[in-house]
């Protein structure tokens, strides 16, 4: 019995709230699967196993209860992402690094659950691409062998020619193809050319993206996140892109190609609303998402990575706090109305 | 009803659990074996006893007298003999005790003589002191004494007096039963209020989950002829919180710094109305009101329930179920676990509820926050709960203040739907009285202060005045030794019987040497008045009226009881000075 009210409570929790964002990544995981194999079930596995092994050290190690802690699926969700951004053919151990990095340094030497300020699966991201920039830019040809073993081969060590079957993303062989141009190749050229673009983005790949939008769709209609973030980080990347292409469709891909390559979309629905590291103010949420969304496209057209969302939000992460503190909303009764 | 209504921001819909208590229309509930009726029942000032152990008391006979204005009389539920005035155990979460008069019913329950009056004949004045005496106070739960609602504001038109039958808390169904069942004497006491404060439109809100009580008042409004309008509001908790009521049917935020009638509205509880309806037309005082009983019992039901009832005897009548492990007061959503269940029932309870852990399970462990922000989407009053929970943890006060965290109403929409299950009201509980126990803790020592400095200006002023006093000793030594000095000088002339002109100048002589040293005690006495001059309005400055009159007494006292203490005192200030 309990001494405060309120004595109701909803049927609310944690782990539900977790197991839900988990959930509304199937769609995704299921194209994932059928476009490239099994690898990217195995890589879920890894990262799930090595997320909870790392948690429960590290609750072990700081006293708190393991029961509560391991079965809050905030950990689940962490491993997933990881998953979900490392190249499916990726080396289990990078997989293992990034998420014990993400696990150890980015969630619990901060504090733990509710305490990180820095997105812990983009930690992951960003130490991995930063330390080992080929691996974490070799992503599988659509091509590749389906079978279970030969995909179990690659990730465990016994590699039977990568290399033919991995190359650049979509995002990353456009920038280098408008590179090597000089000026004179043009993007519609490029995507018509090349094998990897697809009906809109890159091939086969666009529809991963566009699973993600619909599972994030579902998040919002289920109130696990507010419409702010993922509106306005897509807005503002389709004006940046959209204005960029107007100006110079020759050497600007259009705003679908944008908003369906890469992370965009798991960006604007799955990382970018991740409310421990993320702003948590209407307005705020606005700013952080439409920041989140110019920067990622700003470090993937004119930086030196494959993609920004990692970078973008991380970068976000750091204004959130500062942020929120500037955009307190009015309260009841003191909305300024002289 | 053609109106345009408006809507708060967040609210929750916790399952209502209002059709238990339904099923059968009010009964009066017996009379208890004795009455414990205590005298603080509404906001303001502690009413005091005006009855002893021993005296014979009627039904509505006046037993504890309003203090102040702020302040509702109580009178003798029943008829019957005042065992004690003693302190027993409140309804209160704190489960302190307060003064109490304890009554053993004699079974006849006899009123004292009641009339009529007739309102429209009196001053508005005469009406609210009527109802100040007749112990009227808001029944909704904040017992705040009715009459001193019912001035409109000088300076802004009353536009709206709306009145409150929203009864938004699940369980609680008083208001419902009441509303249906005496709609007419409900409606005729919003005609006193609306006479009183003279709006320009009367708002009855009822939440659209009562279609009964909405007909029944409408019914009563259109059968006496008046112009109110009976409205239903969406049934979102906490429409029935008065602010939210306001919102809902005027479109008007009233914030935790502003009275409601500063904005042209005020709010009055549909059992307020009711109580002042009886007040006025019955001459009946406030001894009874409705009590909804339910919850882990076999046969819930509305009661009318004197106060004073104890609520264990009172719950027996809806017969709890035998893991009943305890009575909540209120609502599910802002009530509270009763410490003792011999607490009595007062003005402002309205439901009681068996408790079992079946129906309210145990909550869950506490987990971390995830700034998830539903307690922010909740919340009625837009505050940022998450954000106000931080700081209360980490005892930053100042924060949650600029976080807002008195304009929290507890309503407990944040706790109700946070997925870390933090109890998040509590929190907040425990910051507001923390901050309200800084407040007087540095009045306290503000005063011990101003006391201080004053017992320092006072040993100065009485070391220089002994100063003073020595200085003037030493005068009229020298002075006396001058005098004896001429008197010998001139005997010792007239001896030697000489013509010589010296002797006469002699105490002239003394008087100039003299004459320094005088003048060095002038000069002091003079710099120790004007110090004392200077001195005295400043300590008048530093000391408010109220520290000031209480000095005075000091003193007062002090002069009467030992004159020498100040003698004492000055002697003691020298010696200080001698070892420093």
């Amino acid at each position: 019995m309990f001494s405060t009210s309120p004595y109701l409570l909803k049927d609310a929790s944690v782990s539900r709230v977790m197991l839900q964002v988990c959930a509304a990544l199937l769609p995704a995981i299921a194209v994932f699967t059928w476009l490239l194999g099994p690898a990217i079930i195995i890589q879920l596995l890894i990262a799930s196993l090595a997320a909870l092994l790392a948690e429960g050290l590290m609750l072990k190690i700081r006293g708190k209860p393991l029961n509560m802690f391991l079965t809050d699926g905030s950990a689940l969700v962490t491993a997933w992402l990881i998953a979900l951004t490392f190249p499916p053919l990726a080396p289990w151990w990078l997989v293992v690094i990034g998420t014990v990095f993400a696990i150890i340094i980015a969630k619990h030497l901060y504090g733990g659950l509710g305490q990180n300020p820095f997105n812990p699966a983009m930690v992951a991201f960003a130490v991995c691409i930063v330390s080992f920039p080929a691996l974490m830019s070799q992503w599988p040809n659509l091509g590749i062998s389906h079978s279970l073993s030969g995909q179990l081969n690659i990730i465990f060590g016994f590699p039977a020619g990568i290399d033919s079957m991995a190359g650049a993303t979509p995002l990353d062989s456009l920038k280098t193809a408008l590179k090597l141009g000089d000026g004179s190749a043009h993007v519609s050229e490029i995507i018509t050319n090349k094998e990897i673009f697809g009906a809109f983005a890159g091939r086969g790949l666009e529809w991963v993206t566009a699973a993600y939008l619909l599972g994030g769709l579902w998040l919002w209609q289920r109130k696990i996140i507010s419409w702010h973030i993922p509106s306005a980080f897509i807005g503002s990347m389709l004006l940046l892109s959209g204005a960029l292409w107007i100006y110079n469709p020759s050497h600007f891909a259009d705003p679908i190609f944008h908003l369906f390559s890469g992370g965009a979309m798991l960006g604007a629905f799955f990382i970018a609303t991740d409310p421990v590291s993320g702003c948590t103010t209407p307005r705020g949420k606005l700013i952080f998402g439409a920041g989140a969304g110019l920067l990622a496209y700003i470090i993937r057209v004119f930086g030196g990575y494959p993609d920004g969302i990692a970078f973008a939000v991380l970068l976000m992460n750091l204004c959130a706090p500062l942020i929120d503190l500037l955009t307190q909303p009015p309260i009841f009764g003191m909305k300024d109305k002289s | 009803m053609l109106m345009n209504l408006f809507k708060f921001k967040g609210g929750v819909k916790p399952p209502t659990n209002k059709t238990q208590s339904l099923g059968l229309p009010i009964a009066q509930a017996p009379l208890p074996t004795r009455l414990i009726v205590p005298l603080h029942q509404s906001i303001g000032g502690m009413p005091r006893p005006v009855v002893q152990a021993g005296d014979k008391v009627l039904k509505g006979q006046l037993i504890g007298k309003a203090d102040g204005w702020v302040s509702a009389a109580v009178h003798a539920p029943t008829s019957g003999t005042v065992l004690e005035v003693a302190a027993h155990v409140q309804p209160h979460p704190s489960g302190l005790d307060a003064l109490c008069v304890v009554i053993e019913p004699d079974g006849k329950d006899e009123w004292i003589e009641r009339t009529t009056l007739d309102y429209k004949a009196m001053t508005p004045e005469q009406v609210r002191e009527h109802l100040q005496q007749s112990g009227v106070v808001g029944l909704g739960g904040a017992v705040f004494p009715t009459h001193g609602k019912l001035t409109a504001s000088k300076t802004v038109p009353m536009e709206e007096l709306v009145i409150n039958g929203a009864e938004c808390e699940p369980y609680i169904t008083c208001d419902d039963l009441l509303m249906r069942e005496r709609a007419e004497e409900v409606v005729r006491g919003i005609g006193v209020f609306r006479d009183l404060l003279q709006p320009k439109k009367v708002l009855i809100g009822i939440e659209d989950n009562k279609p009964e009580a909405a007909a029944a008042m409408r019914a009563a409004v259109d059968a006496l002829g008046e112009s109110f309008s009976v409205i239903s509001v969406p049934t979102l908790y906490p429409a029935g919180g008065a602010k939210q009521l306001i919102r809902v049917l005027t479109g008007k935020e009233v914030p935790a710094s502003k009275r409601s009638t500063d904005l042209g509205v005020q709010c009055f509880n549909v059992a307020t109305a009711y109580t002042a309806w009886r007040a006025i037309a019955h001459g009946e005082p406030v001894v009874s009101r409705l009590v909804t009983l339910t919850g882990n019992v076999e046969s819930p039901r509305n009661y009318e329930v004197l106060i004073g009832t104890p609520m264990d005897e009172l719950l027996q009548l809806a017969q709890p179920k035998a893991d009943t492990d305890g009575i909540l007061m209120g609502g599910p959503m802002m009530g509270f676990l009763v410490p003792d269940p011999k607490a009595p029932v007062v003005k402002a309870t309205n439901c009681l509820i068996a408790h079992s852990a079946a129906l309210f399970p145990p909550k869950p462990e506490e987990m971390p926050c995830i700034r998830c922000g539903a307690c922010a989407t909740a919340c009625p009053h837009e505050l940022q709960p998450f954000e106000m929970y931080w700081f209360s943890r980490a005892k930053n006060f100042g924060k949650t203040q600029e976080y807002h965290i008195f304009d929290c109403i507890e309503c407990g929409c944040c706790s109700f739907v946070c997925p870390s299950r933090i109890p998040l009201v509590q929190y907040f509980r425990f910051a507001k009285s923390e901050i309200w126990a800084r407040e007087r803790e540095k009045n306290a020592a503000d005063g011990a202060k101003v006391r201080f400095e004053f017992k320092q200006i006072r040993e100065e002023r009485e070391k220089a005045e002994k100063a003073e006093k020595l200085a003037k000793a030493a005068a009229a030594q020298a002075a006396k030794k001058a005098a004896e000095a001429a008197a010998a000088a001139q005997a010792e002339s007239t001896a030697g019987d000489a013509g010589d002109t010296k002797p006469p100048a002699q105490p002239v002589a003394v008087d100039a040497e003299n004459d320094p040293k005088k003048a060095a005690i002038a000069a002091a006495m003079a710099r120790a008045k004007a110090q004392r001059e200077a001195v005295q309005p400043k300590n008048i400055e530093v000391a408010d009226s109220s520290v000031q009159k209480e000095i005075s007494e000091i003193d007062a006292r002090r002069a009467v009881l030992d004159p020498a203490a100040s003698d004492s005192a000055a002697t003691s200030a020298q010696n200080q000075e001698k070892t420093d």
